[in-house]
């Protein structure tokens, strides 16, 4: 107990600090784990290739990764990426496969080594590429997407590539290496494991779609919040027992469970109850890599360690680059493709490590080439941050040579393109406003050029993005798109750049709304409010209600709902955040009193209001002095 | 006469007499019963639906109570919108010509505070002399009209009095069982002048 509670204190403390501080200066989470890793490194001495336990047990990280990414999926993104998938994915494994083995031949490898090396080269990090994309917000961006494809592409090669080794390795007998490690089927002819391996994939997929709903089913009825997640976690753990024990990717058995439950009504729950275990192990994944590091072997080929990484990046990126423009995957989300995906991946580990259990590769290659494929996936963030760079130059460069372009004073700009800035944008063309739009998927952004739009790809929340649109000379800014807390950022930074700017901004729900607040925006619209209270409205006239009345009733209910709202604004305090200020936690809810009140029945309120006028005389008659006085009804 | 009713009452909820006259209008057949209100809560009317209507019709009924010496709001925005030129009126617009129009109102003032020496110094069809004149200028004809006073103190009885007169008023204008000429001699009328006014 001691000693798990000591390590758990470090891997927690180590974590905590680590990613503070690289978030902190804006290296992304990922750089922060594997800096954590390198500090913990001495104490849990795994920096030995192919440490056991540990780095097993983080390897569900990646597993419980996929199995959320399949959750994710729905079948016609994977259609629509079809072409990507293999065209872009296939010909990219070919191609860097075939690349680096020829500079091994030339730099005197032998062929079978060569060949091994290009295989762990054609291999990007899932874990980091996909984790990086999400918290940058790029994931569904044409990049983004182009990036998946090939990803999820080479988890799938990587199971040829282990059936492989055996193969160029010829027959020196394999110790048990943990990974891929076919126990099962080791003494089955080939025949017969190709069975195997065919009905493991079928019963994960089987079990997922038969068993999974009676089984959760039963179990939600219990009522037992913790036996659930033990189930969802038994369902990502089960899977990859059974793939380990055909020699399958266990990550790809879990993507596959994944896209099978992804629309089981059960889905929510079971991504609410892996992400954080994901998240931790995903962490301790990136650690391990950092625990790799290894000082020693570090120093004493720091030369071939740098040469060879720098060499493995540029080789993909001159890989990736041509291709994904044959594929139209140009301009910054060319970039992003390119460099995103130019580092080694987590499965290099394994091929490295059964390659040198096959004797394939000496002890000393092995822990050298782990140091490249770590420090390819170290610098990661840094290649993010260079294709951001270089789309940023050429766009400055663009527009030096169209100076036509430049939008006029007084622009409109309109920030994201999506269900809800779709409906602006055609309403405001309809009345003869051309916004600026800014939106990161290139297919919106070309329909919209068709209606002479000036369109911009990218990420709205980039500063310099809604510079180049014209942020600083605009007279109105709409901010539509739906991540929140991005939304929040290009309110503020908007307010700060452009003081006079009118800010239109979607909210997503009240306590979005009093950030937005702070954050400076002029109209808040919250995205589901309107329509909310229109379907509320039909509901009061389908019981009967007449529709004139519903519609002072609504009436008053926006009122009041607003009203509420405007007065906890003003005690929002732009200096003391929104939950450490006692006085909006208590106000909180105020959806206005006599909405509240009448919410409890007590509905005289509220009938007050929606009455009152058209109240006849309680006198008989009214008399008028003939005189004095302006006429009034009687 | 093929009949439309057009019923404009904002606040049904409060109304005591004209909701009870509605639903009774409601049921006749062969009379379309329009709850402008209904139709259009938030006041946008569909001005080619409602011409339609009108085209549809001999006589049109325009039911309301009198708000502030004149009709509610949406029956004035119905006014505003159905009747365009080059529909209603104007050297093209003739196609109301010949129709009918009735306006069958309800009052809160007494029959003593329509005259000239009474609380409004104006007979109720003075008040009404705009809907007249509209009327007028669209080619129809415009009957007196069809007055409940004190519709705020009414005991019982006559309450249901009117009430009930009010489809039969329909139902004869109808089947043409209703004294027109003998109508046309009166300033307006109420529902105790209808036994002298219906033919059987
Ligand atoms: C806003 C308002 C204005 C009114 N103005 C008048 C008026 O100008 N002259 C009048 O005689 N009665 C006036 N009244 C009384 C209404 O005509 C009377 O309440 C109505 O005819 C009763 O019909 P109901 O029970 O169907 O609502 C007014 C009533 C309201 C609510």
């Amino acid at each position: 107990m001691e000693g798990l509670a000591f390590y758990a204190l470090y891997y927690l403390a180590a974590a905590v600090l680590a990613v503070i501080v690289s978030q902190r200066i804006g290296l992304g989470s990922v750089v922060g784990y594997i800096a954590a890793g390198v500090l913990i490194g001495p104490v849990f001495q795994i920096s030995v290739a192919g440490s056991g336990y540990l780095e097993q047990f983080s390897e569900f990280g990646i597993v419980m990764m996929l199995f959320l990414i399949g959750l994710e999926i729905d079948p016609d993104m994977v259609w629509r990426l079809r072409d990507k998938l293999i065209g872009l994915g296939g010909l990219q494994v070919v191609a860097t496969i075939a690349a680096v083995a020829a500079a091994g031949v030339g730099l005197g490898l032998s062929w079978q080594q060569s060949l091994l090396f290009g295989f762990v080269a054609a291999l990007s990090s899932t874990a980091i590429v996909l984790q990086t994309l999400e918290e940058k917000g790029l994931l569904r961006s044409d990049g983004g997407q182009a990036s998946f494809a090939v990803l999820l592409f080479q988890d799938l090669a990587v199971i040829p590539m282990l059936a492989c080794i055996p193969l160029i390795a010829g027959s020196g007998h394999a110790s048990s290496s943990g990974h891929g490690g076919a126990a099962l089927l080791a003494d089955l002819p080939g025949w017969a494991s190709a069975i195997l391996t065919l009905a493991a994939v079928g019963v994960v997929v089987a079990a997922a779609h038969f068993l999974s709903r009676p089984v959760f089913r039963t179990i939600a009825l219990l009522g037992l919040r913790e036996v659930f997640t033990a189930a969802a976690l038994l369902v990502v753990v089960g899977i990859t027992v059974l793939m380990s024990a055909v020699g399958l990717s266990p990550a790809l058995g879990a993507f596959l469970g994944g896209v099978v439950l992804a629309n089981s009504e059960f889905k929510h729950e079971l991504q609410n109850d892996i992400e954080p275990f994901k998240g931790l192990l995903l962490g301790l994944f990136f650690m391990t890599i950092g625990a790799k590091i290894d000082p020693e072997t570090l120093l004493a080929n720091w030369i071939t360690v740098v040469a060879a990484t720098l060499g493995l990046i540029a080789v993909k990126a001159l890989v990736l680059f041509p291709l994904a423009w044959f594929f139209r995957v140009r301009g910054p989300a060319g970039w992003l493709f390119a460099f995103g995906l130019a580092q080694a991946g987590e499965f290099g580990f394994v091929l490295l490590t059964i390659a040198g259990d096959r004797g394939l590769l000496s002890p000393s290659i092995v822990s050298v080439s782990v140091l490249v494929i770590t420090f390819s996936m170290v610098l990661t963030p840094l290649l993010f941050a260079l294709s951001n760079r270089i789309v940023v130059m050429l766009e400055r460069r663009g527009r030096h040579h169209r100076d036509a372009d430049q939008p006029e004073k007084g622009t409109i700009i309109l920030a994201g393109v999506g269900r809800f800035g779709q409906i602006v944008n055609r309403m405001l063309l309809a009345n003869g406003h051309k916004p600026v739009v800014l939106d990161y998927r290139a297919d919106v952004v070309d329909n919209v050029r068709k209606f002479g739009v000036k369109s911009f790809f990218g990420d709205a929340g980039r500063p310099d993005l809604l510079e180049s649109a014209g942020l600083a000379h605009a007279a109105l800014l709409i901010v539509a798109i739906d991540d929140k807390d991005r939304a929040t950022e290009i309110v503020a930074y908007a307010r700060r750049s452009n003081p006079g700017i009118q800010i239109i901004v979607r909210a997503y729900d009240r306590l979005h709304h009093y950030k937005l607040v702070d954050a400076g925006a002029d109209h808040i619209i919250r995205e589901v409010f309107d329509g909310s209270v229109q379907a509320a409205g039909i509901a009061l006239e389908s019981l009967g209600m007449h529709p004139y009345e519903v519609e002072k009733r609504k009436t008053v209910f926006i009122d009041q709902d607003t009203a509420g709202l405007a007065r906890m604004a003003t005690l929002v305090d732009g200096d003391v955040p929104a939950a450490n200020n006692p006085e909006f936690i208590a106000g909180f809810n105020d959806i206005g009193k006599v909405i509240e009140n009448a919410m409890m029945g007590y509905r005289s309120g509220y009938d007050e209001m929606v009455a009152r006028g058209w109240n006849a005389p309680d006198a008989a008659s009214i008399h008028v002095p003939r005189s004095a006085g302006p006429d009034r009804p009687s | 006469m093929r009949i439309l009713v057009l019923f404009a009452h904002p606040a049904q909820r409060k109304s005591s007499i004209n909701v009870a006259m509605a639903a009774n209008a409601k049921s006749l057949e062969g009379v379309t019963f329009v709850d402008l209100y209904s139709e259009y809560p938030r006041f946008s009317i569909d001005v080619d639906r409602e011409q339609r209507r009108l085209m549809e019709h001999d006589l049109i009924v325009f039911q309301f109570p009198v708000f502030w010496y004149s009709t509610p709001a949406l029956l004035k925005q119905w006014q505003d919108l159905v009747l365009e030129y080059g529909f209603a009126y104007g050297p093209n617009g003739k196609m109301l010509a010949g129709k009918h129009a009735l306006a069958c109102v309800t009052t809160g003032g007494s029959r003593s505070d329509y005259a000239e020496d009474g609380g409004n110094r104006r007979v109720v069809e003075q008040f009404l002399y705009p809907l007249e004149q509209t009327a007028t200028l669209c080619g129809m004809e415009y009957l007196p009209p069809f007055v409940l006073f004190s519709a705020n103190h009414l005991d019982d009885d006559s309450a249901q009095q009117h009430i009930h007169s009010y489809p039969r008023l329909l139902t004869a204008l109808r089947d043409d069982r209703f004294d027109l000429t003998g109508v046309r001699l009166l300033p307006s009328f109420g529902s105790s002048d209808l036994i002298e006014l219906m033919r059987d």
